[in-house]
């Protein structure tokens, strides 16, 4: 690295040619770590403290065009108190909903810990103007939003327009702002892996977004396949790493989207904790954003309990 | 169809002596090989021995007997495989020794086919039915092969009670709703009618009987629109392996049956005790206290059971074992005043 990093943004040029100067990801090597680490067995007692861990780490979403008020308040109802059935079961750690509904999900988790989580700027495509996408993000931590799901615009990116998703996305941060009460919402940059094509830009696309001021870093809308496969969260990872290593700044990963058994979750944890380590193995730096994994893992937490097959008759629908 | 075409009878005649002392199955696979030729040269003088060598000079290729999950042959996740002797006590082939996950993957995939196949219409299910008879009558010679195998006394004629009684049932799939059903008479202005209902995904213990007590376990549970997990007999599991060949190309969409094989007393508990299976059918079940057992965890979710005396596979099963896994709804429709 030959620019120092606070002026890498300076300009147009400068942003380039530490993106570019990046080192490339090797595919293949990519592909077989994080399938070697999949292959890692996690059973018993350290089995059922990764299912609780994972219930914590849940980003319990529905981002549906058919939501209703009583869907997202069943949901934050089932955020609350995922398996009513046994009061053990730890409370996930923010619901994710649109941004007209993010007041509702405040009312309803008023006091219960649960954050509230809002996708904003034009999700999923992040087609819109800057403007109508500010006044999205605002109208979300408005209603009270604690972190803001933003997407980059990947027209932009492909293109190779980097200045101006690094303007948007600092522009999205700037919104998250509550010069009120100082507590900020948080901003996750959604980077939509399955568009970049190729792993190289999910890490350029990664460091882009840490540098722009991103939270948190996302791999997916969920909207687009492949989502969160394990070996694009394996190089988002790594930037995570990286630039903490580079900046002294820790950013959170958050991979969404085609997550749904237990076992993809559980490999997920494995990624974290051989490439970052125990740090990030917490709900404030590591998120699993699913909206059908979390049955899945109380239907684990069951079996464990009881000795016998969990049936998905006995757990909500949503 | 001549004789020649039949794959088990091409068989006796390529090793005359060598089917049953040759050691058969994956493990044995290169060793086998060559105790073939030996015996082809023991056959004697003669154009009959030059045949027997050619053939004998071949590399054998033998079955690896697999299970049967979602409509694919898996080997057990677990690895395991056990021998499996003929009635005889000498080895004929290594069959797959499903876990209590092989367990769980089957009921999920049963699950997963319930839908589409209980929203089949009977007629279509029928059809399917009468398909698999008939595919299961092209295989005959196979059958009747690997049950003498089994020690079974006219293993020709069992195959072909197995044929019929698989059309028997498939006739029954359009009809069993008149049959269990009703419009009942009742004191209001209500049209009221019963129509019996697939109750789901079947565990099924099948029976000792490799062919017939299996199609007679199976065929009532499907033809009525519920999904099944079989675990088959555990002394003779290969004619259950060659019918689950017969079920893949028979239109029967997969998931719809699940064949394992393995230990009874391993696998059936679990079943019994899923959550997500509706009921367990402990025909096979001849330990009383391991069906005592499965009777017990199958209460934890009312499961319904049938766990009938032994049953007479020849004669006429009647409708018992589809109303079993049938449960009635009954629709109130008001009608005109």
């Amino acid at each position: 690295m030959t620019t120092p990093l606070a002026d890498v943004a300076s300009s147009d040029a400068t942003l380039r040619a530490f993106l570019h100067g990046l080192p490339g990801v090797d595919r293949v090597g990519a592909d077989q770590r994080a399938a070697m680490l999949g292959t890692r067995s996690v059973k018993a007692t350290a089995k059922a403290e990764a299912v609780d861990l994972a219930i914590r780490m849940v980003d319990l979403t529905t981002l549906e065009g058919a939501d209703t008020p009583g869907k997202v308040r069943a949901m934050c109802a089932k955020a609350v108190h995922p398996d009513p059935s046994d009061p053990s079961v730890p409370k996930v750690a923010a619901v994710c909903v649109y941004p007209d509904l993010v007041a509702l999900a405040v009312d309803a988790l008023a006091g219960s810990g649960v954050k509230v989580a809002s996708v904003a700027t034009a999700f999923p495509s992040g087609r819109s103007s800057l403007d109508v996408k500010v006044a999205d993000t605002a109208l979300a931590v408005a209603a009270g939003a604690d972190e803001i799901d933003m997407v980059i615009d990947r027209g932009a990116f492909l293109s190779g327009d980097y200045a101006k998703v690094f303007e948007e996305i600092a522009a999205i941060k700037a919104a998250c702002a509550r010069p009120g009460d100082g507590h900020d919402a948080h901003l996750k940059v959604i980077l939509e892996t399955g568009e970049l094509a190729t792993y190289d830009n999910v890490r350029r696309a990664s460091w882009l977004a840490m540098l722009a001021g991103a939270d948190f870093i996302k791999t997916s809308t969920g909207k687009v396949q492949p989502a969160a496969t394990p070996p694009v969260t394996l190089i988002m990872l790594e930037a995570v790493r990286d630039f903490l290593a580079a900046t002294g700044r820790k950013v959170g990963v958050k991979p969404a989207g085609g997550i749904r058994t237990t076992k993809d979750a559980i490999k997920m944890l494995v990624l974290v904790n051989e490439t970052v380590g125990e740090g990030w193995l917490d709900p404030d730096w590591f998120r699993l954003g699913a909206s059908t994994l979390l049955n899945d893992l109380l239907m684990q937490r069951q079996k464990m309990a009881t000795g016998r097959y969990a049936g998905p008759d006995y757990f909500t629908l949503d | 169809m001549t004789d020649a075409e039949q794959p088990g009878t091409a068989r006796a005649d390529e090793a005359p002596s060598g089917r049953r002392s040759s050691a058969q199955g994956r493990a044995e696979k290169p060793g086998a090989g060559k105790r073939r030729i030996e015996d082809a040269g023991k056959a004697g003088p003669g154009g009959r021995s030059q045949e027997s060598a050619r053939l004998a000079a071949r590399l054998a290729v033998r079955k690896t007997y697999k299970l049967y999950i979602g409509g694919a042959f898996p080997r057990s996740e677990s690895g395991r495989s056990y021998a499996v002797a003929s009635s005889e006590g000498e080895f004929l082939a290594n069959a797959s020794k499903a876990s209590r996950k092989d367990a769980r993957d089957a009921v999920v995939a049963a699950r997963k086919a319930f839908g589409g196949w209980s929203g089949a219409t009977a007629y279509n299910r029928g059809q399917i039915l009468y398909r698999i008879a008939e595919m299961l009558e092209s295989r005959r010679a196979q059958f009747a092969a690997e049950l003498a195998d089994t020690g079974a006394e006219r293993p020709g004629e069992v195959v072909d009670a197995a044929v019929d009684r698989l059309v028997w049932y498939a006739g029954w799939s359009d009809k069993i709703a008149s049959v269990a059903g009703a419009a009942n008479p009742v004191a209001g202005p209500y049209l009221n009618l019963s129509s019996p209902e697939p109750t789901g995904v079947v565990a099924v213990v099948a029976p000792d009987e490799p062919l017939l007590g299996l199609v007679s376990v199976i065929a009532p549970v499907i033809v009525t629109g519920n999904t099944c997990v079989v675990v088959a007999s555990e002394r003779a599991p290969l004619p259950s392996i060659t019918l689950a060949e017969v079920l893949a190309t028979s239109d029967l969409p997969g998931g719809v049956v699940n064949v394992l094989t393995g230990s009874v007393k391993e696998l059936a508990p679990w079943l019994a005790a899923h959550m997500d299976v509706n009921a367990v059918d402990l025909t096979g079940v001849a330990d009383a206290d391991l069906a005592a057992e499965c009777e017990r965890a199958a209460a934890e979710n009312l499961k319904r059971v049938l766990r009938p005396s032994v049953p007479d596979w020849s004669a006429d099963p009647g409708v018992r074992r589809m109303t079993a896994f049938l449960e009635t709804k009954t629709v109130w429709h008001p009608t005109g005043v």
